[in-house]
């Protein structure tokens, strides 16, 4: 191999991933594409590209922890890493901020309009309709729906999600002092507090969809924020979760040391961000 | 030289064939892709404008339907936008960032690839929904609800290819910032970056904090028709001014997004023919910061008409007043840098000239247009049309086209025909103003955009635009036939090519070998 491999900054040569993983994403948008335009092969095709997709996350990562393990990262390497990842989580941040955006606008400017702080949409659209928060709009769409007691499990949830920022926190610790046996330990209790998290999730998610409350993701835009923006937390707890428990092999197979660990940092980052998220929802969402 | 010698240290690693442009992790094989998928998208999109140009030569309807003009009015401005001008730039980043700051190649090679290889996906699929039941996405290229949501089969195949195009953006993003903040040279310190990289820098970060703001826009409309939600209709309690706001926070950003990267060739170019330093460095920096602050603040100024309270007018009017500041001290720093300078108008030069000339058109019409009282009458007129046009095609695309003929022959180690591309730029910049000029006074009497008939009285300036217009498509013709020619050989260019050059890329052997700097030089 040349220099790179060795002391210098490593630059691969050629890799086949990244066509696989453009190729996934295209088949897999693609078939859900044609499945909401009614196709029956849509499902599958958008299964395949998944699967495609899949594969290719397996055979990257294997390629960069394999790269890792070998020594073929120096210290420059891992700060491109640690940017990287950075970056990532801002780019989420914004994801997510379009959302709470669109919360806070319908909360505090459009909803009101409708109700009559805008005179003129009231009077010519929905006369005599009071603006109020949740709503399902002047058109009732979805139905009549009533809301969920944040201070059940949206609280218990929160608790939970707090939590295991902390168990994280302890295996960094144990990590840096160089015990496995406690990191894997506080590895192991954060993955078991996030898929608890997420079971009361479905769960709350069944509640919502009940007859006893029917809040949907068509009731309204209270039901619209409601759903989409627990639901893209929810999916990023998953996608959090997954990460964790391999973060929680490779402890456990020892991969990492005391003073390079930038996988397990990078799961971590996220977990936090995610935690954020959900403080952020349990205030805006459930609370306020 | 010991550039030579490296080169020869990788020559077995250097693939052949096709497979090495599928698989190739190298930022000079990247950057390359990158900019024929530019080139491409642009004779596509360039067709597209043609046909609207046709249709819109005489009064009356002549070749298309209205449907399918509204369709290539949307697909001209996505596919330009998306497929070319932003992918131009970010071919030139991978291009000329790694040899700019002394690096061997981009931070992170393989996301590298991933980013472009997602192009030419997402733009096939766009391009598809030509084909699709209900034709192409017809409501414009800002894709409002209520409108657009009565796409035909295209619609999740629109609002996919933009969740690929953001996904491909961002991680080109992320890894351009990577490289700039942990690939410097040693002694390469932030004030002393070549601007083209300050830019990028800037332009890199607008990306990763808007283009998810599209991707939650676009997932709102996908969502809002296929799976119940109301975030855009009022009888659920949503607003269809919500998209509009939310896409515009996207929209503005994206702007400079586009023009940005163009300062800063415009701003290594001027230096070279004007043999001095570039006038204002540091105030060149701060003014690029301070744009990218302020276009977080101005996105309802595309809005005036749509109804929003007299405090938000007032507010975006007076912020979007306040970039006209760094925007000046940008045009000043480019008059000083050329003033006593001893100058010489190569190709390059001269499109750097005229961008700053045509560009500063297109500001001063947006700069009208930030009234928000005149804008009621302005708005979505050919006004606005001959406005952004001024800032993209003589703005962004003279400045790629400027680029191009500055690094080529850098990165074929063949000098351009020097003839042939003055030929392209007189006629690029006399048909320019030929085709996007008259459109001011189209608008200012009142003709609307996006609508394939218009009033007789029009009927004049609509004539000569479309002339200029069918003028400057073929002249590109030109650039392609030049670019071919100098790929394939021309006189050797040397090491510096340009006399007043200045810069790490030069000190690099013309062509460049393939990794750039596999030992990093010393930067006093």
């Amino acid at each position: 191999m040349s220099s790179e491999a060795n002391g210098g900054y490593y630059v691969p040569h050629g890799s086949v991933w990244p066509i696989i993983g453009a190729v996934g994403l295209f088949v897999m948008l693609h078939g859900f594409g044609d499945f909401l335009n009614g196709s029956d092969e849509g499902s599958t095709v958008m299964l395949a590209g998944f699967a495609i997709l899949l594969f290719m996350v397996f055979g990257w990562f294997r390629t960069v922890i394999n790269e890792s393990e070998a020594g073929t990262y120096n210290m420059q390497v891992d700060k491109s890493f640690r940017w990287g990842m950075s970056w990532f989580i801002f780019s989420e941040v914004m994801f997510f901020a379009a959302f709470f955006g669109a919360l806070w606008y319908a909360r505090v400017l459009s909803v009101p309009w409708l109700g009559g702080g805008d005179p003129g949409t009231n009077e010519l659209l929905w006369k005599g309709w009071e603006a109020t928060w949740p709503t399902n709009g002047p058109g009732n769409v979805g139905g009549a729906f009533t809301l969920l007691d944040p201070w059940k499990i949206p609280a218990l949830n929160t608790l939970l999600l707090l939590s295991s920022g902390v168990t994280i926190t302890f295996a960094h610790w144990a990590l840096k002092k160089g015990n496995r046996g406690a990191l894997v330990l506080w590895m192991m209790a954060t993955v078991i507090l996030g898929a608890t998290f997420l079971g009361f999730q479905i769960h709350e998610y069944g509640e919502a969809y009940s007859e006893h409350h029917n809040l949907t993701l068509g009731s309204g835009i209270y039901g619209s924020t409601f759903f989409m923006l627990t639901g893209f937390h929810g999916l990023h707890v998953t996608l959090g979760t997954i990460m964790l428990t391999v973060i929680t092999l490779r402890c456990a197979k020892g991969h990492f040391t005391a003073d390079r660990h930038f996988g397990f940092e990078a799961v971590a980052w996220y977990w936090h961000f995610v935690d954020v998220v959900w403080l952020g929802l349990f205030i805006f969402v459930y609370l306020l | 030289m010991s550039t030579a010698t490296t080169h020869d240290a990788h020559h077995e690693e250097h693939p052949k064939g096709l497979l090495r442009w599928v698989f190739t992790t190298n930022h000079k094989d990247i950057g390359t892709l990158y900019l024929i998928f530019a080139l491409t998208m642009f004779f596509i999109g360039g067709a597209m404008a043609m046909v609207i140009r046709a249709e819109l030569f005489q009064p009356g309807l002549q070749f298309v339907n209205p449907q399918f003009f509204n369709s290539m009015t949307t697909m001209h401005a996505l596919i330009m936008v998306f497929g070319a001008v932003m992918p131009a730039f970010v071919g030139l980043a991978n291009w000329l960032i790694p040899m700019m700051i002394g690096a061997p190649d981009m931070a992170l090679p393989r996301m590298n690839n991933w980013s472009f290889w997602i192009l030419p996906f997402a733009g096939t699929m766009l391009i598809g929904t030509l084909f699709m039941q209900g034709g192409a996405p017809a409501g414009g290229w800002t894709m409002y609800p209520p409108l657009v949501l009565q796409t035909g089969n295209a619609f999740p195949f629109l609002i996919f290819s933009v969740h690929l195009l953001g996904i491909s953006s961002i991680m080109g993003a992320i890894n351009i910032i990577v490289t700039i903040m942990n690939m410097r040279a040693p002694g390469m310190t932030m004030m002393k970056m070549p601007l083209f990289v300050w830019t990028w820098l800037i332009t890199a970060y607008l990306l990763i904090a808007v283009m998810p703001v599209l991707a939650g826009a676009v997932t709102m409309l996908l969502t809002d028709r296929f799976f119940g939600t109301s975030f855009f209709n009022a009888a659920g309690g949503g607003d269809p001014v919500l998209f509009q706001h939310i896409f515009w926070f996207f929209g503005h950003p994206e702007v400079y997004i586009m023009i940005l990267p163009a300062f800063g060739i415009v701003s290594a170019i001027i230096p070279t023919f004007a043999r001095k330093r570039l006038f204002g460095y540091s105030s060149m920096v701060y003014a690029t910061a301070s744009i990218a602050f302020l276009s977080f603040l101005v996105w309802a100024h595309h809005m005036f008409t749509v109804g929003m309270p007299l405090t938000g007018e007032l507010f975006f009017m007076y912020a979007t007043m306040l970039i006209a500041v760094p925007t000046g001290v940008k045009v000043f720093n480019w008059v000083a840098t050329m003033w006593k300078g001893s100058m010489t108008f190569e190709t390059p030069m001269l499109f750097s000239i005229a961008f700053v000339m045509l560009f500063t058109i297109g500001g001063f019409s947006g700069l009208m247009m930030s009234m928000a009282p005149v804008d009621f009458q302005y708005h979505d007129t050919y006004f606005i049309v001959a406005h952004f046009h001024y800032v993209l095609v003589p703005g962004a695309v003279f400045a790629i086209f400027a680029a191009v003929y500055y690094w080529l022959p850098k990165w074929t180690g063949n000098m351009y025909d020097e003839k042939l591309g003055k030929l392209h730029f007189w006629l690029s910049t006399i048909f320019v103003n030929v085709l996007f000029f008259p459109q001011h006074f189209l608008g200012l009497a009142g003709m609307p955009r996006r609508i394939p008939d218009y009033s007789t009285q029009f009927a004049g300036f609509n004539e000569i635009s479309s002339i200029g217009g069918f003028a400057f498509g073929l002249t590109q013709l030109l650039f392609l036939y030049i670019l071919i020619k100098t790929v394939r050989g021309g006189s050797k260019a040397t090491d510096q090519v340009w006399e007043g050059a200045e810069g790490l890329e030069w000190t690099l052997s013309s062509p460049p070998p393939y990794h750039s700097f596999t030992v990093a030089p010393e930067v006093k």
